[in-house]
């Protein structure tokens, strides 16, 4: 695989931001490099300018940011939706600027994505949902049939499986999207806002489900507005403004505009 | 692929189609309604050439001999135009085959007074022709050749005729192209709009890993089985219309049963099946991977 480099820097540990030094290691491996990413779009400002970003396995990180702040173009970056401008960028040893495209589906095997509308399959119900995702890794029914109640169990809908989208409240169907996201035991999740349409009780149980995953070895980074549970959560913190990083917290805060 | 992945992909497929009822009524409809047309044309314009060509295999051209040719001669002359590429197939007439059609068609009872064969000379060659305008160099060629006294043909029928096919295959082909070009146009749009409120149900797939060819199997199956189904039911109905149709043209028009000979249903078909399945479950094909691949640079 040409495009698969080793990730041989994993004694680093700590990154240097705006003269900040931050962020223990909690595994030795790097599985998320980005240095000097720029991405600018066709029309406009850069969305990122200048990031360089070090992720070590077994992290659980927030990004955090006003609206524009480019923290859904990182994500979109991570997942190789979009390519970068100018830099580098190296998630999970694949050189994501040189990726060719029938690789991609690979490498995303290996990423869990949760969004903040979900985007579940409306028409098939819970168990399909996540089936669905050991199908394309084309996992035998046999496996399937043991995996995903066995998650669903986990995010605490062994019960519905049989429900459609539809009949399952905001955060019942956001725990759908973490079991497929999950089921295929990915390195890494990135979590897109995972609480955005939830209300306080449901947004507690899933960032909860989030540190369990994390506590089992996931890698997680979370998009998130949600100052609450930033504060509360004392993990590290990562805030972009408007391009650039400006702070990388190890056990930081939500960090406000001015 | 593993096989239960592939049974997967094609059980999808069949899924998808009472998955989005709206989107796979539109698109039968649509693929029905223009088959549907273009079966309807093609069984009239198949016809139309029929009978045009039924009409052509009717005009002869006669040739007379010299007088007192000997009988080898004849056989050797009828021989040789038999060769001819123009010729489908040569009738030899006697001079008393002649006499006795004659006297039944315009005598009657008044032909008791001939006692002598009064077209003793008039034995003759009828020559069918496979194509009638080819009629000119044959009659050329028949001019040329020694013990020939006489040839005649019918040069307007001929020419009528031969207008006649020349402007049906013209007409013909225009209509169905751009029956097919509307056809291929519903149809594709109707895939597309189909597949593009999907849009978001393909993004996921791909977020998750899916490849290319998983991702696109289920619509490929969904757009050929719609265009199977879209080809089969005009098919269906014109099968019933056509015999229909065709008995009640020879019931009430019964005087024109012996100049108009209809084709068969099974005629048609032999051509028209594979060409309805052929545009259907193409069309689903094409258009489904192509609409496919527009959402799967995600």
């Amino acid at each position: 695989m040409g495009e698969k480099k080793g990730n041989q820097k994993s004694e680093r540990t700590a990154v240097s931001v705006k003269g900040k030094r931050r962020r223990p290691i909690s595994d030795n491996s790097e599985i998320i490099t980005l240095n000097k990413v720029c991405k600018a779009y066709s029309t406009g400002a850069p969305a990122l300018k200048d990031v360089d970003l070090h992720i070590n396995k077994g992290e659980f990180v927030f990004i955090v940011g006003d609206s524009g702040s480019g923290k859904s173009t990182l994500i979109k970056l991570l997942l190789r939706e979009l390519t970068i401008t100018s830099g580098s960028i190296n998630v999970l040893g694949y050189d994501l600027a040189k990726i060719r495209h029938r690789k991609i589906p690979k490498f995303r095997r290996n990423i869990g994505i949760v969004f903040q509308d979900f985007r579940l399959l409306k028409d098939r119900n819970v168990y399909e949902n996540v089936a669905f995702a050991q199908r394309i890794i084309q996992k035998s029914n046999k496996e399937i049939k043991k995996n995903v109640p066995s998650i669903l169990a986990i995010v605490g809908l062994a019960g519905k499986y049989k429900a459609k989208p539809k009949q399952l409240s905001g955060g019942e169907q956001q725990r759908v999207a973490l079991a497929r996201a999950l089921v295929n035991k990915p390195t890494v999740l990135l979590a897109d806002e995972p609480t955005g349409n939830l209300d306080p009780k449901n947004s507690w149980e899933i960032m909860k489900l989030l540190e369990q995953i994390n506590e089992n070895g996931t890698t997680v980074l979370v998009v998130t507005h949600n100052r609450e549970i930033v504060n509360a959560m004392q993990k590290r913190v990562i805030t972009l403004k408007r391009g650039v990083i400006v702070s990388d917290e190890e056990r930081g805060g939500y960090i406000d505009e001015d | 692929m593993r096989i239960n992945t592939l049974f997967y992909t094609i059980r999808q497929g069949f899924r998808n189609i009472f998955r989005n009822k709206w989107f796979t009524l539109a698109s039968i409809a649509t693929i029905s309604a223009c088959l549907f047309l273009f079966g309807l044309f093609y069984a009239i314009v198949s016809n139309f050439q029929s009978i045009v060509k039924n009409a052509e295999q009717g005009v002869s051209v006669t040739v007379f001999f010299q007088e007192g040719l000997e009988d080898s001669r004849i056989q050797e002359i009828g021989e040789m135009i038999a060769r001819r590429t123009e010729v489908s197939n040569v009738h030899f007439v006697s001079a008393e085959e002649a006499w006795e059609s004659f006297k039944t068609e315009y005598l009657g009872e008044y032909a008791d007074g001939f006692t002598e064969n009064p077209l003793a000379d008039s034995a003759n060659y009828q020559i069918y022709l496979n194509d009638v305008s080819m009629q000119p160099a044959l009659v050329t060629y028949l001019e040329s050749v020694e013990g020939i006294r006489q040839v005649n043909r019918s040069e307007v029928t001929a020419t009528t005729l031969t207008g006649v096919n020349a402007l049906v295959a013209y007409v013909s082909v225009g209509i169905i192209a751009i029956l097919l070009a509307v056809s291929i146009f519903l149809i594709s749009n109707t895939v597309t709009i189909g597949i593009s409120v999907r849009k978001e149900e393909i993004n996921i797939m791909k977020y998750i890993g899916a490849t290319d060819f998983f991702v696109r199997s289920p619509f490929v199956i969904e757009g050929m089985l719609i265009g199977l189904i879209g080809a089969a039911i005009p098919l269906g109905i014109i099968y019933l219309l056509y015999n229909v149709v065709m008995e009640y043209i020879l019931e009430r028009f019964s005087m024109l049963s012996r100049l108009l000979s209809f084709l068969t249903v099974e005629q048609i078909f032999n051509v028209l099946i594979p060409i309805s399945l052929g545009i259907g479950v193409g069309i689903g094909f094409f258009g489904s991977i192509t609409t496919v691949r527009k959402h799967l640079r995600v």
